[in-house]
């Protein structure tokens, strides 16, 4: 699972409200190298939550993102590295996701996230 | 031999024409392209099936069906191995869809479209049930991955078959985002307009009601009442992910009512159009793509300007249009 995943999941359970983000727990992780391609990454940009990526991005070792970004900063080559980096080649093989209102974990089992709901929760 | 075609018992369709042959030998079909060794697809030469622009090798004769095979199966060349997922590649589970007719004809109308697609430029790509893998490897080997900007999701409810499907990719050397989920339960809030393309092929088969969202391989295919419980789900998900300019191919099946389908997505706003019309003794399958009505569709508007092919463009949706419904692109 990249951290664009992570970036787009939500708590799904009836009722939730804030579902977002998933508190991630990664017990296993790796990096596999991606090309980079500019406008993929300027073009996402405006739809990803920044705090929720830096967030992910810390809890799995990467600490090179600032804590806040801006449209302007898709000007700079190194901030481009960065984001590409954090967003397209981290993969999380094992962990959770954990709902930060009620606590539920969606467990995260050969890099696929598991988001069925039980039939309570539906 | 490779090329493009289209088979009935009077049209072959090659690359944007077409010609007339009056035949009737076997028309088999290279094997689903790469498939060396296992069951072929022949379709039977009294039905008319409609399938555009597709990149198989093919092979004309009237010698026996299994020499065919063997026959065919020498001609695939390096370029059609390269835009579909290779049966020999595909993983497999006992609980899991393999792949069938229906999603070779989603596949084929892919490969149709493949020119429009590239010139579409997704950035967003999903599939919604992904079973095998077979169709969404098969769409990133067509449009390519990350150095063409394009990232691919992949859903299903079935926990094997994600696990079958990270196979698949793996082996074909692709990746997409897999998650166990109903539909893009979790993904729909956030994702919401910014999908592109999105593809289907779900659960069509009319069941009983109490089939319907079965563990396992049932899941894949009871559709309940007429086919249509798991589909009426699934249309209303797709209206809220896909973007401005997104497209949904989806298979659909005669007994699902697919002119009623077209007409519900037209409330929502989108226009239709067949891309594959595909009979076979059991059943009668179309993939239809929908998109915004207010966005004009690339092909829609290039096919009126293009004479005869046009025409004939459209020849299988004047007879599967009977009532006049949905818009033809």
């Amino acid at each position: 699972m990249r951290l664009l995943t992570h970036n787009m999941l939500s708590c799904n359970i009836k009722g939730v409200s804030n579902g977002f983000p998933l508190r991630l727990e990664a017990e296993k992780w790796v990096e596999k190298e991606v090309e980079l391609n500019a406008d993929f990454l300027r073009g996402i940009f405006p739809k990803i939550e920044w705090k929720a990526l830096a967030g992910a991005a810390r809890a799995i070792g990467y600490d090179q993102l600032p804590d806040e970004a801006d449209a302007s900063m898709l000007d700079s080559d190194d901030f481009l590295r960065r984001f590409h980096h954090a967003l397209l080649e981290l993969h999380v093989e094992e962990g959770a996701l954990v709902c930060p209102e009620t606590g539920r974990r969606f467990p995260i089992n050969k890099g696929i996230p598991n988001m069925l709901l039980h039939e309570d929760e539906v | 031999m490779e090329m493009n075609m289209l088979w009935s018992s009077e049209i072959f369709f090659v690359g944007d024409k077409f010609l007339y042959a009056s035949h009737s030998s076997f028309v088999t079909m290279a094997l689903r392209r790469n498939l060396v060794g296992c069951t072929s697809f022949c379709f039977p030469p009294v039905f008319l099936c409609w399938i555009a622009a597709m990149d198989y090798s093919i092979d004309i004769g009237s010698s026996s069906f299994s020499t065919k095979c063997k026959l065919s199966s020498r001609t695939v060349s390096s370029k059609s191995l390269h835009k579909t997922a290779q049966i020999r590649l595909l993983s497999r589970h006992p609980e899991v869809y393999e792949p069938c007719d229906d999603s070779f004809a989603l596949v084929d109308a892919l490969l149709a479209d493949r020119a429009n697609l590239l010139q579409h430029k997704p950035r967003l790509c999903m599939e919604v049930g992904c079973g095998s893998g077979y169709v969404i490897t098969s769409l990133a080997l067509m449009l390519g991955e990350e150095n063409s900007g394009v990232h691919y999701f992949a859903t299903d409810i079935n926990p094997h078959a994600v696990d079958v499907t990270r196979a698949t990719l793996e082996a074909h050397g692709v990746h997409a985002e897999i998650i166990t989920t109903d539909i893009a339960s979790g993904l729909h809030k956030r994702l919401a307009g910014m999908v592109d393309v999105v593809v289907v092929n779900p659960p069509y088969v009319p069941t009983p009601e109490e089939e319907v969202g079965c563990e396992g391989i049932t899941a894949s295919w009871a559709g309940g009442e007429n086919g249509r419980k798991v589909i009426d789900r699934i249309l209303p998900v797709v209206d809220e992910l896909l973007s401005g300019k997104g497209w949904l191919y989806m298979v659909t099946l005669t007994a699902n009512n697919p002119s009623q389908i077209c007409r519900l997505m037209r409330e929502k706003g989108y226009a239709s159009r067949i891309i594959v019309q595909r009979s076979t003794e059991e059943e009668s399958l179309h993939v239809i793509k929908f998109w915004h009505e207010d966005i004009a569709e690339m092909e829609g508007a290039r096919a009126v300007a293009s004479g005869p092919e046009s025409w004939l463009s459209q020849f299988p949706l004047k007879s599967f249009w009977r009532g006049g419904t949905g818009s033809i692109g």
